[in-house]
């Protein structure tokens, strides 16, 4: 009889406010841009409650912020993200650089040190000096300048494949040449559609669709060959010397 | 345990409980087994019956298997789904086919359908639950087309159209608003084709392809991948390495081919004038 | 702590052309401790088997003793070796014989199988610890790098590799799941099976 127990002990109720939402998001940053990817599928337990929840938002021309984890807190963070970003913008008439948002990200999501924003946050962009920048953060703030980074639902599957293909780890290079510092705009995206699909296969909770966020430094050579992609979206804001594309892939739906 | 190597009894092996309830009490979660996450249905029709199951196999959220057969052989016109335990379902439904043959033979006549369904429901009660197999029995016997379900605890249903497994919902949604009596053959198996594929697609443990498997009183046909939605599509680029490119630091061959060579030692040669 | 991570480790096994490979680390630990940098968990059940036995360290040496019994008295009763698919069935069935208190093992088989007209056909399987079998066409992974090792093998496998390419894709495979896996590493050993040889290599990677 468990209603006897219930009487014998005290029993405590809690709230839990927390759910994991499924997912996967990366970003990997090249010499003179940043590629930050997400699928967008958005699950919970065995349910899909839906195949298109962006997990990677435009933050300014030169920002570009993926959020995975809890789905409600995600999207409340980029929230308030935003509007940090949008008074910076009114008090010192200019976009607050990639560096300066990382650090803001990391105050924000310490602020919450004890009732934290249940998300994974990777931060991409382009740097004041040009460069191609990934930040990635725990819930609670500690973060880190990285070439790149999985986190998600299939981290565990994506992020092994990248240090292996990103970062040549384990591979010997033949006599007399060495790897490559940075990867091409073109070989990347193929990696990135690749780590996808990859995850898609072997876990449950990626597909549906893909989002990549390509952020390019000030005088790409790529920015003709992306114009040119079909299904490129420029989403560049404002007059800024970055440019922002977003391209979507569909990923498999079972 | 001298006589252990001599006879072993038949069932199931208990020698390791003592030493895996130590470990569980010690705070030590027992390991979990490969699941099928699951859609598997099956629905009458004029004269016979259809099953459908999708082909995933997983292990908590990653796909261990992308192209499992999940309708199982019991005799030559009886089939039956699993769901549940990957395991229990395997072995469960090789050991009642096996039982059914020899049922057959020693009766000399065709099994029947609640046969199979008595043998498996005795069987899984008496496990009380703990052989996980949730089932979908179905097949013609010379009463006529048959279709059960039973659950892990060894309760049964009679039912003109039934699903099981995870994706039991999103498929008997399409049942609930698509199954009518005495329906065709083809449209019987376009409805079961329906109700597995609205399992794939909306159901997380449930994936890749589409297996069926029509009965009808004189033939039995198993439409392995009737429909393939979900393969993989072209990579970007390969990935083959360089030859070299894995750095090793010892290597010995195991040649299994035995090289034999004669050597004349002395002596001339034959004289053959 | 789950048992299965007790000692970790971790095996992979790939189908090539007409060939196949099964690769694993060295690693025996105590949780977090590494113990031994040269355990053996891939053993050589006929010339043509290999068996891969991640998990338990203690089970890894009991199942392989039962095995290589039973595999004996399958020899000598049917007078001729056994064949993969034989032996998979025998691996299946002995772990789900102790389905209500099992062996903490998820063996992974690799071997070549005999065709009628005299060639060989690669097969590969895995099987969960009570001994659900996992016939695939392309790769099979078992043990505490397991996920990570799901992730590699999707990204890298591709059909028909020659016997050395698929050496290379293996290693890589193995090599960068462990180095992301606290559990599995400390060196790797791969097998690759060919009609004729069997190539064994010891792999230079992290030891940390």
């Amino acid at each position: 009889m468990p209603d006897m127990n219930s009487l014998a002990h005290p029993q405590q109720h809690q709230f839990n406010p927390y759910t994991e939402n499924g997912g996967t998001i990366l970003a990997i940053a090249g010499e003179d841009f940043t590629v930050i990817a997400g699928d967008t599928r958005q699950s919970e337990g065995y349910s899909i409650q839906t195949r298109y929840a962006p997990k990677v938002f435009r933050l300014t021309d030169k920002a570009v912020l993926a959020v995975n984890g809890f789905a409600a807190d995600g999207n409340m963070f980029v929230k308030k993200v935003r509007q940090r970003l949008e008074w910076y913008r009114h008090a010192h008439a200019k976009d607050m650089p990639l560096r300066a948002i990382a650090r803001l990200i990391q105050t924000m999501l310490y602020a919450r040190r004890f009732f934290p924003f249940y998300v994974y946050n990777i931060l991409g962009g382009i740097e004041e000096d040009g460069s191609g920048a990934v930040y990635s953060f725990d819930p609670v703030g500690s973060y880190e300048r990285e070439a790149c980074r999985a986190a998600g639902a299939a981290q565990s599957l994506v992020q092994p494949f990248l240090d292996n293909q990103i970062y040549f780890k384990n591979q010997t290079p033949a006599q007399d040449t060495s790897h490559p510092v940075h990867l091409p705009l073109h070989s990347v995206l193929a990696l990135v559609i690749d780590s996808f699909t990859g995850a898609t296969e072997r876990h449950i909770e990626v597909g549906d669709g893909l989002e990549m966020y390509v952020v390019l430094a000030r005088g790409n050579p790529a920015l003709q060959s992306l114009q040119d992609l079909p299904g490129a979206e420029e989403v560049t804001g404002t007059q800024a010397e970055e440019r922002v594309f977003v391209i979507r892939r569909d990923l498999k739906k079972d | 345990m001298a006589t252990s190597s001599v006879y072993t009894p038949a069932g199931f092996n208990f020698s390791n409980q003592i030493r895996n309830t130590f470990l569980q009490e010690r705070g030590v979660p027992l390991p979990k087994a490969t699941s099928t996450g699951t859609t598997i249905v099956g629905c009458l029709f004029k004269d016979g019956v259809v099953l459908g199951a999708d082909t995933r196999a997983t292990e908590g959220d990653i796909v261990a298997d992308k192209n499992c057969e999940k309708i199982h052989y019991i005799t030559d016109s009886i089939r039956c789904c699993g769901a549940g335990t990957a395991a229990d379902t395997e072995f469960t439904t090789a050991l009642i086919s096996s039982n059914m043959e020899l049922h057959g033979l020693s009766t000399g006549r065709k099994p029947q359908v609640v046969t199979a369904m008595t043998m498996l429901k005795q069987m899984l009660f008496r496990y009380q639950g703990h052989v996980g197999a949730a089932l979908v029995l179905g097949g013609v016997d010379a009463t006529g087309p048959q279709l059960f379900t039973i659950h892990p605890h060894g309760s049964t249903d009679k039912l003109p159209y039934v699903t099981m497994g995870s994706g039991s919902l999103a498929a008997m949604a399409v049942f609930e608003s698509g199954w009518q009596p005495n329906m065709t053959r083809d449209d019987a198996l376009n409805l079961v084709k329906a109700a597995v594929a609205a399992g794939i697609f909306n159901d997380l443990g449930s994936g890749s392809n589409i297996d069926a498997c029509i009965i009808t009183a004189t033939h039995t046909e198993m439409l392995r991948n009737v429909e393939t939605p979900n393969e993989r599509v072209q990579k970007e680029r390969r990935y083959v390495f360089r030859r070299g490119t894995t750095a090793w630091k010892t290597e010995s061959v195991r040649k299994l081919i035995v090289n034999e060579e004669t050597t004349i030692i002395g002596g001339d040669a034959m004289d053959t004038s | 702590m789950s048992i299965m991570e007790l000692n970790g480790g971790s095996v992979i096994a790939m189908v090539g052309k007409d060939c196949v490979a099964i690769a694993s680390d060295l690693r025996l630990g105590n949780q977090a401790l590494g113990l031994s940098s040269n355990f053996q968990r891939i053993f050589p059940v006929t010339d043509r088997i290999y068996v891969g036995l991640p998990g338990l360290g203690t089970d890894v040496h009991t199942l392989w003793e039962k095995f290589r019994f039973r595999v004996n008295m399958y020899t000598i009763k049917e007078e001729r070796e056994i064949e993969p698919e034989t032996f998979a069935h025998l691996v299946s069935s002995t772990l789900y014989e102790h389905r209500f208190g099992p062996y903490f093992i998820e063996p992974v088989i690799a071997g070549l199988a005999k065709t009628p007209s005299g060639g060989v056909k690669p097969f590969i399987a895995a099987t969960d610890l009570i001994g659900c079998l996992n016939f695939a066409k392309d790769f099979v992974v078992a043990g505490t790098a397991s996920s990570k090792l799901f992730g590699m093998a999707e990204g890298l496998w591709e059909p028909d590799l020659e016997p050395e390419d698929l050496f290379e894709t293996i290693s890589q495979a193995l090599m960068n799941a462990v180095d992301r896996d606290a559990y599995s590493g400390w060196g790797c050993v791969v097998h690759v099976i060919t009609k004729d040889k069997i190539v064994t290599r010891t792999l230079k990677g992290r030891m940390d």
